[in-house]
């Protein structure tokens, strides 16, 4: 089971570390990390492996948005299933 | 490997454009909870209905966290309670309150099946059911009320209609204090579905399972933003774009029904392919008309429009899901819809247009307020004119109008939330009168006789 966290923001310094050592928090293991920096907007596209979660996927979510709201970025944690139907047939 | 573009596409789709799944509906059978005595009965029911769906809510709550698209609503509907009363033989209303009581307890904020089925007659409980209806939406909150009254096969119950134009009245007469919320809570089909999962009509037809799942999807928002980036495209091309992006909803739709029926132990039944308004702004069917290219909604051109439209959802749709049900056409709830409003207010969108679309893929003339003096006979005679339309192009109609009681054309009546608030929208003078109070059946239609 994996899930995609995505981080869209003002571009800052720490934002992969922050959020990398959140993901750790919670035992889930980073597969996979796109960034770019388009003039000053950060969006970071990571895949993370969520089998060996140390707790719920709600709880991890909650934890990714609201250190996303102290950063002043916006982060969204979604299975990526809801991709993977979406744009595949 | 996931796409940059996909990943984002979707994030967009759900934070700026509204993407959501309207609902998901648990169809629950109550067959089993007949009793002659209906205190029995009614008890049966309330523990059907809170051990089927004790955990429909909490489900419905973490797919939603899961996936990070919004879940509107959780709901359920039921076997029509004109059958599972018949033999208790009295009013039926003591059903109405276990069922809110029900509902109230797992926590869904409606429940459908408050119906009786009588497009060729009325059968036991049938007229008993009918005329409780004012009272079960007066004194219960959640309990929604439908009552078939036509079909491509057997024609209309004209009885059925007269009867229904006094009971739309009454419901709104005894809710004046909320707006005539009553009236919102009932809709009168010809061809009604089974596996509806959309309220206010929903009920859990008998040949249905015992206990299912079913999703209806939405999106206008989504459309239009996709229709936005082609100013200048072709008609064709146009439907094209509305098929791609159709099949990404529904995608969603048949995700979210697998996980939760694997999840509830429950068998997945349909995914509903209506765009479904909502008032919130850019989430409006009204505008995915208007960027297609009217001025405003309810113009020269509006059916046209809406049949295209209808049309390249269902096509892209089909594939996208297992099985396809429910009423999968253009929800037209005019007092739902920002765009609809407007097009009310501003006047270009009068009934008589919105009885047209129904001709072609809207499923009824749903939520329109009429002034509150209008008389039941006329309400009677627009439920058999729209049952008319469903009967001949066998498809589902809807009436779902609300008479605004104390009130005329230039007012409306708000509900706020989901439901929105609608103008009080015209209507003919002349009386129809005579025409319902003839009574009978009008027979089936020729093409009716397939066989």
């Amino acid at each position: 089971m994996r899930a995609v966290v995505t981080v869209i923001g003002k571009d800052a310094v720490g934002i992969l570390a922050k959020v990398s050592t959140k993901c750790a928090e919670y035992n889930a293991n980073v597969i996979e990390v796109t960034q770019s920096v388009l003039q000053d907007l950060f969006a970071m596209i990571m895949l993370v492996d969520i089998t060996k979660l140390n707790s719920d996927f709600a709880t991890m979510a909650d934890g990714l948005t609201e250190l996303g709201q102290t950063m002043g970025v916006k982060i969204h944690t979604m299975h990526e299933d809801i991709f993977n139907c979406m744009h595949h047939i | 490997m996931i796409n940059t573009y996909d990943v984002l596409e979707t994030i967009r789709m759900i934070q700026d454009d509204c993407l959501d799944i309207r609902t998901i509906t648990m169809g629950i059978s109550l067959l089993d909870c007949i009793d002659s005595d209906i205190n029995v009965a009614c008890e049966n029911v309330y523990k059907k209905i809170t051990a089927k769906a004790a955990r429909l809510v909490e489900v419905g709550e973490q797919i939603e966290k899961e996936l990070g698209i919004p879940i509107i609503n959780k709901r359920i509907s039921v076997t029509p309670i004109a059958i599972v009363s018949a033999a208790c033989k009295c009013s039926p209303v003591p059903f109405a309150h276990a069922m809110d009581r029900a509902a109230k307890d797992v926590g869904v904020n409606l429940i459908g099946g408050y119906t009786a089925l009588v497009p060729k007659g009325f059968s036991a409980g049938d007229i008993e059911l009918i005329k409780s209806i004012p009272e079960a939406l007066a004194t219960t909150e959640r309990v929604c009320s439908s009552v078939n009254i036509g079909s491509t096969k057997t024609g209309i119950n004209l009885d059925a209609c007269k009867m229904m134009g006094g009971v739309v009245r009454e419901c709104a007469e005894r809710t004046v204090d909320s707006a005539c919320f009553g009236a919102a809570k009932l809709v009168v089909f010809c061809n009604a579905v089974e596996d509806n999962p959309f309220m206010a009509g929903a009920f859990h037809g008998v040949g249905e399972p015992d206990c299912m799942i079913n999703v209806g999807v939405s999106g206008p928002g989504v459309v239009r933003a996709a229709l936005r980036k082609y100013p200048d495209a072709d008609i064709t091309k146009i439907s094209d774009v509305i098929k791609e992006i159709s099949y990404k909803i529904t995608r969603v739709g048949q995700l979210v029904g697998t996980i939760a029926s694997k999840r509830l132990g429950v068998p997945f039944g349909i995914v509903d392919l209506s765009l479904a308004p909502t008032p919130a702004v850019g989430d409006s069917v009204a505008h995915i008309l208007e960027e297609i290219g009217l001025e405003k909604c309810g113009t020269h051109g509006t059916t046209a429009a809406l049949a295209l439209l209808n049309d390249a959802v269902k096509k892209g749709g089909v594939m996208a899901c297992s099985r396809i049900g429910g009423l999968s056409g253009a929800f037209i709830p005019v007092s739902e819809d920002a765009g609809m409003i407007d097009a009310a207010k501003s006047g270009a969108l009068c009934i008589e247009k919105l009885e047209a679309m129904t001709a072609v893929c809207s499923v009824g003339l749903d939520m329109i307020c009429i002034p509150g003096d209008t008389p039941a006979d006329t309400i009677s005679a627009i439920i058999a004119d729209e049952a008319a339309i469903g009967m001949v192009n066998n498809k589902t109609t809807a009436v779902r109008v609300i008479p605004a009681i104390g009130k005329g054309v230039g007012e409306e009546l708000d509900w706020g939330g989901l439901f929105g608030c609608g103008p009080v929208m015209p209507l003919k003078k002349e009386s129809p009168s005579k025409f319902i109070n003839r009574g009978g059946q009008i027979p089936a239609p020729l093409h009716s006789l397939k066989n």
